[in-house]
């Protein structure tokens, strides 16, 4: 149940006439009432996230969190996850039909009690008595002995299940490329590896040995009333067809009422996060009234929703109740007539009479396992799906090394080599284009939002790989670095030869120097700090409480975005790769900051390939070279003092610039 | 008398990090009833319901005990006597008992659904309501998801627990008093057997429950660990790819999950000896009944319906025993949970209403403040503009020996006039702007708009003068229309119009469904520049008498700043406004320059006259002598 609640904070339930049933491929189901989506074609009783942004590539399987999946992706990943534990499994299993045996033992020995011992003793023959009471005695022994034998046997394994998981989830969320993450959102990847892990993680350790337990009890019990009396045994076996029309129809309802829950619930969490994480301007724009009334709205179909499904639980407890209770009126007195009539033994009614208890005992509880396992069984799908996902960008199966330097050249050389990019869904964003860029060479990239720059980076970067192409046609072209495919190189290999700083300055939970020596793990305090000091960030991190050794995410670890991009700089400088992106990685600094950014350039990076993307044209000054980008294309290409002296696009936005200047 | 002043200002400030730690763990001397008396108030509405519906739970209880002694009136009555009909008296007995307690049971449950999902919905409501009014620096401190657990999962376990645990220890404790009681009154004998274990049930039930619990916590911190990394490693994504670490990453990662997998084994084995006490006490016991039994019924005793009409109430008495273990366990797990609650509830709002003393403060210092505790805009002081007279802040979570970030800020941005406030990183720009709409409380000196002072005002009224434009523009998840027109409420379209052209922000207009777009977390995703650009046109909508931009152009380039610079000089020709810049091309929509530094205002003047004597504003300006530190 507490599943519901932890899904998706981000996943989106928005409502505007994008609900259930439109979209190419979507529609089969019916459309329920009130779904403001998560009704689609695999999530069923799952987390209520509908469809994402209405954004431009609608139908894009990514927007509705409904990842293209073989049918039988979630139990063959159930199968290989358990593969392992193969023999534990069976352990297990023979120890919860072996320890339902022991328990269910209690009143056929009643039944000799009242049926051969009572007359026994009254005979003067212990026997049958001490019979009773020995193997009482050893029955309840072993049905505790097995019963903690098990329990420790199946928390072993379902341990050993999400160990497992969690690993593949962790590692494959690591491994696919980056543009899988940018459509993905990171939301939906992290309730991938949290809540619904949590929802599994519920179904093995708190739910399936209970589903298992009622499951076997139900076929031993069976088995011993038709034992007992076949008669009785019938009876109570005829009773089971209303229980499972009951059973069936609650979790036909249920089903369509949690679905609307956790659509409601994911609702209010959006609202309720975006509320708190935009607290300044919630309170700056007093907009407090405003977002009570809207909350209230969604807190309150929340709560209507919720209300009833606590009704249909309800509902579910007072119909199976009357039927069991029914059962085992009409049976006992079945029973009872016949043993007043001399057909039965009284000891078999008697064990008869308990037998029924325990066989519809747990009938209330079988409702809310069986919601456990529906939702299980959907976050199950979802992380099959997930790690059906081929990385598009995979490591080299057979690497290349990286040619060495030359001394006294530490730059690498770059070659697009006919390369053309385009996202999946269709859209081109470079068309097809060749670009050389030499070693050591400094290279400003300009032009406006959607030019093509980022991309051109990340191409560099290996984010992204030329897409693929079907077989026959002309390849997307090769990104060579020192002659050598990107794709050709170990990913220690890559990492040393290229390296991005990106515009948003991501800081790890750890220390300031944690995250600098991420550029180089076996980097000593003296690397680090020359680093820091080579960037101009040392001043700003000697000043936080415990210098290099503040942690980020702890009081006083108040680090200003301008401090994180230095940080970011502190860590490339570590790293000192043969070639370094900066993609808008400036953007927050102040004219110091920037200047300090070149110098280091100018320094320790002396030499190097840069590639630097800049809204800000100061960047451009210390370039040798400027490529302007439009619409995909490079369309001007030369040094700066001749494009400025030109009368091209540069020359118009240098001029901008140096009139903002004064 | 100005000492007095800096005294009280403090002390109103000091009780808000009190209350807010975190990291407050279980108080000493906590009580679990007392933690969850607390929520009183919020089940006072529903009490009847509660209470009648615990009254209904415990007669249903009590006819699962009926059951039993029905039985043994059938055997003792028409089975020993061989009368077959008598049985179908019996039979219906069953029956009609059977009905009720399914019957009753529905009631149970349909008396308190609604009124409970109503309890959990209070809560959830109030708490929302109360975490708006917080301060900015309560949510600086805590992590939304900190909040939202809160919200959600804390909640429902309230609920959860006002359901059934609640509930349930009242009828399981009523049941097994009045099951003994049954079971003495057969046969005491055999009645005393059965309760041998009883006792050390309990108390091991609990002993187990204890360390369970604890490893449980365990367990959750660990996962929340594990939470931690998982979130990081999928937001840093580019970082993790960029310096090849998701090996390291998932070392990391797999050491963590050993290290829980570890906690939820041992949580494991605490399981099944649990379980085993749970199987094995009481079945010894029934043994040892069954055994007592059978010679009594072969002494002729009892009669054989007595031994079977006891061995089933005992049976019927063994889920109440049982639970009451686990009741308690969850009645603690809740205590925490509301605890959980109420430690953010109890945060003090930041205050309503106009304090005295601050008022107070204002009339002590005629100089500055000729309209102290009268009504803004009075004629005298109208175009006094804004104000910072010796104004301190220091963030209450900053280590206590260091010197405060802001100390002893003047400034004077004139009605009318347009302040661009330069400094370097980290100087606390930001946290001076944050200042004036309150958002961030000073901690010393005085603040005035239009001669007065800012906690005269309410923050309402205070917020409705001014409007800010943050360093993060945030949109909500809203048509883009609606996002700009927060800054005013009442404002026409043909000014939301005038926003997005003063912005350069007709962007919105090619949108799929123009300014109807919805935008946000929810809808389209817009770049860095168009949010900023949305975020600029909510804080000048509403033609503001105050205006608050912190870098408003950082994200836009060249071309675009150029435009958004022309029109914005209309808009801020009518305003007061203090715009924090990062570059020449932002100060130059301001009249003057302030520079701060070393948490004060070291020079103020044109841009032209600063660059000429200021080093430091040179340094900063031009990037020139910025070697020296």
């Amino acid at each position: 149940m507490t599943t519901s609640v932890s899904s998706e904070p981000v996943a989106s339930g928005h409502t505007d006439g994008n609900g259930p049933g439109d979209g190419p491929g979507q529609g089969d189901g019916p459309s329920g009432p009130g779904g403001g989506g998560g009704r689609g074609t695999g999530g069923d009783g799952g987390s209520g996230d509908g469809a994402g942004p209405p954004a431009p590539g609608a139908g894009d399987p990514f927007d509705r969190d409904d990842l293209p999946t073989p049918k039988s992706a979630s139990r063959t990943l159930l199968r290989s996850l358990l593969a392992p534990l193969r023999r534990h499994v069976w352990l297990a299993a023979v120890l919860i039909l072996l320890q339902q045996a022991t328990v269910q033992a209690g009143p056929l020995l009643v039944a000799y009690a009242i049926d051969t011992a009572v007359p026994a003793f009254r005979s003067d023959d212990n026997g049958p008595l001490i019979a009773v009471a020995v193997a009482y005695l050893g029955s309840a022994l072993l049905a505790g002995l097995l019963q903690y034998t098990f329990v420790r046997v199946s928390a072993y394994v379902s341990q050993g299940v999400l160990l497992d998981l969690r690993g593949r989830i962790f590692r494959h969320g690591q491994a696919l490329s980056v543009d899988f993450h940018e459509r993905y959102t990171s939301g939906r990847l992290i309730a991938r590896s949290t809540s619904d892990v949590e929802s599994l993680r519920e179904l093995l350790t708190e739910g399936l040995e209970e589903l298992l337990g009622v499951f076997l009890s139900v076929i031993y019990i069976s088995f011993l009333l038709l034992y007992l009396d076949w008669g009785l045994g019938a009876a109570a076996i005829a009773s089971f067809a209303p229980l499972v029309l009951l059973v069936r129809m609650f979790q036909r309802r249920s089903r369509r009422v949690y679905a609307e829950r956790s659509t409601a619930t994911a609702a209010f969490i959006v609202k309720f996060t975006e509320t708190m994480n935009g607290i300044r301007p919630v309170q700056a724009f007093r907009r407090e009234r405003a977002n009570e009334r809207d909350f209230g709205k969604l807190n309150a179909s929340h709560e209507r929703v919720n209300g009833t499904a606590m009704l249909e639980m309800a509902r579910y407890v007072v119909g199976s109740r009357l039927v069991a209770n029914f059962a085992v009126a009409a049976i006992v007195m079945w029973g009872a007539y016949r043993v007043a009539s001399g057909g039965l033994e009284l000891g078999v009614l008697a064990a008869a009479a308990l037998y029924l208890r325990r066989l519809y005992d747990p009938i209330d509880r079988l409702g809310m396992f069986l919601n456990a396992y529906q939702s299980a069984a959907a976050s199950l799908d979802k992380i099959a799906g997930l790690l059906a996902q081929r990385p598009s960008v995979p490591e080299a199966v057979d690497p290349k090394p990286l040619p060495e330097r030359p001394a006294g050249r530490p730059g690498r050389e770059v070659v697009f080599d006919g390369v053309r990019f385009a996202y999946r869904t269709g859209g081109e964003v470079l068309p097809r284009f060749d670009l050389t860029l030499p070693a050591g060479q400094t290279v400003a990239v300009v032009g406006a939002t959607g030019a093509g720059k980022s991309t051109l980076a990340k191409l560099l970067a290996r984010f992204y790989d030329p897409p693929p192409v079907p077989a026959g046609e002309r390849d997307n072209g090769r990104v060579l670095l020192d002659g050598v495919d990107l794709r050709e190189l170990a990913t220690p290999d890559l990492r040393r030869g290229v390296v991005m700083v990106t515009q948003e300055a991501f800081l790890f939970s750890g220390t300031v120097a944690d995250n600098i020596a991420i550029g180089r793990p076996d980097a000593t305090r003296e690397d680090i700090e020359r680093a820091a000091k080579a960037i101009g960030a040392h001043d700003f991190i000697a000043a936080l409480p415990d210098g290099y050794d503040t942690d980020v995410r702890k009081r006083g670890g108040r680090i200003s975005a301008g401090q994180r991009q230095l940080v970011a700089f502190a860590r490339a400088l570590l790293a000192d790769p043969g070639v370094v992106i900066l993609d808008e990685a400036t953007s927050s600094l102040d004219i110091p900051g920037e200047r300090a950014v070149q110098r280091a350039m100018d320094t320790v990076l002396r030499g190097r390939t840069a590639v630097v993307i800049a809204h800000r044209l100061s960047t451009v000054e210390i370039a040798d070279r400027v490529l302007v980008m439009a619409g995909g294309r490079i369309v001007e290409d030369g040094p700066p003092s001749e494009l400025i002296a030109g009368r091209g696009r540069f020359a118009d936005l240098h001029q901008a610039w140096r009139d903002s200047l004064v | 008398m100005a000492a007095t002043d800096e005294v009280t200002t403090t002390e109103r400030e000091a009780p808000s990090p009190e209350g807010a730690r975190e990291d407050a763990g279980p108080a000493k001397g906590r009580s679990t009833v007392r933690s969850l008396l607390r929520l009183w108030p919020y089940v006072r509405p529903i009490r009847g319901r509660l209470v009648s519906a615990a009254l209904v739970a415990i007669v249903a209880s009590c006819m699962r005990l009926v059951i039993p002694i029905t039985l043994k009136w059938i055997v003792d009555g028409p089975v020993a006597d061989r009368d077959p009909g008598g049985t179908w008296l019996g039979g219906a007995l069953l029956l009609a008992i059977g009905v009720a307690e399914a019957v009753l049971f529905g009631i149970r449950r349909w008396l308190v659904a609604r009124p409970l999902a109503s309890v959990e919905a209070a809560m959830r409501a109030d708490l929302y309501q109360h975490l708006q009014r917080l301060p900015v620096s309560f949510h600086d401190r805590w992590a939304s998801g900190q909040l939202l657990s809160r919200a959600t999962t804390d909640l429902q376990l309230v609920r959860l627990f006002l359901a059934f645990p609640l509930t349930f220890l009242v009828v399981n404790g009523a049941t097994i008093l009045i099951g003994f009681g049954i079971l003495l009154a057969q046969d005491w004998h055999l009645g005393l057997v059965l309760m041998v274990p009883a006792v050390p049930m309990v108390i091991l039930c609990s002993y187990f429950e204890k360390r369970y619990s604890l490893a449980a916590r365990r367990a959750q911190d660990q996962i929340g660990d594990l939470t931690t990394l998982v979130e990081e490693s999928v937001l840093g994504i580019r970082i993790v790819k960029g310096f090849g670490q998701h090996r390291g990453q998932a070392r990391a990662f797999r050491s963590l999950r050993l290290r829980l997998r570890e906690t939820e084994l041992r949580k494991g084995s605490l399981l099944a000896s649990l379980w085993a006490l749970i199987m094995m006490l009481p079945e010894l016991a029934l043994g040892a009944a069954l055994v007592l039994g059978t010679v009594q019924v072969a002494d002729g005793d009892i009669s054989a319906g007595t031994l079977v009409a006891f061995l089933s109430t005992a049976l019927a008495l063994r889920w109440p025993v049982e639970s009451i273990g686990f009741l308690i366990a969850v009645s603690n797990d809740t205590a925490t949970a509301t605890d959980r609650y109420f430690e953010v509830m109890d945060a003090p709002e930041a205050e309503a209403a106009p304090a005295g003393t601050p008022s107070a403060s204002a009339a002590a210092d005629p100089a500055h403040a000729p309209a102290p505790a009268d009504h803004p805009g009075r004629a005298d002081a109208a175009h006094d503009g804004l104000r910072f007279v010796d104004v301190s802040f220091q963030y209450p979570d900053a280590p206590p020996d260091s010197p405060p970030l802001l100390r002893g800020v003047d400034l004077h941005v004139r009605s009318g006039e347009t302040m661009a406030l330069v400094g370097t990183t980290g100087s606390g720009k930001t946290t001076l702007t944050a200042l004036v709409p309150r958002l961030l409380e000073h901690t010393e000196g005085r603040i005035t708009v239009d001669g007065v002072d800012i906690t005269a005002l309410s923050r309402s009224e205070l917020r409705a003068l001014v409007a800010v434009a943050f360093e993060e523009p945030t949109l909500f998840s809203a048509t883009a229309g609606e996002n700009v027109l927060m800054g005013a409420a009442d404002a026409r379209p043909r000014e939301l119009e005038r926003a997005l052209e003063v912005t350069q922000a007709g962007f919105v207009h090619a949108l799929p469904k123009g300014v109807d777009t919805q935008v946000g977390e929810q809808g389209l995703s817009l770049s860095g520049g168009q949010r900023q650009r949305l975020a600029l046109a909510r804080a000048v909508v509403g033609n503001p008498r105050f205006l608050i931009l912190d870098d408003p152009l950082s994200a836009l380039d060249v071309h675009t700043e150029a435009l958004v610079e022309a029109a914005l000089r209309q808009v801020l020709a009518k305003a007061t406004a203090l715009v924090v810049a990062h570059r020449p091309s932002t100060v130059l929509l301001a009249d003057r320059v302030a520079l701060l530094s070393d948490g004060r205002v070291s020079a103020v003047g044109t841009h032209h006259e600063l660059l000429r004597t200021n080093a430091e504003y040179a340094a900063l300006m031009s990037g020139e002598g910025s070697d020296q530190p």
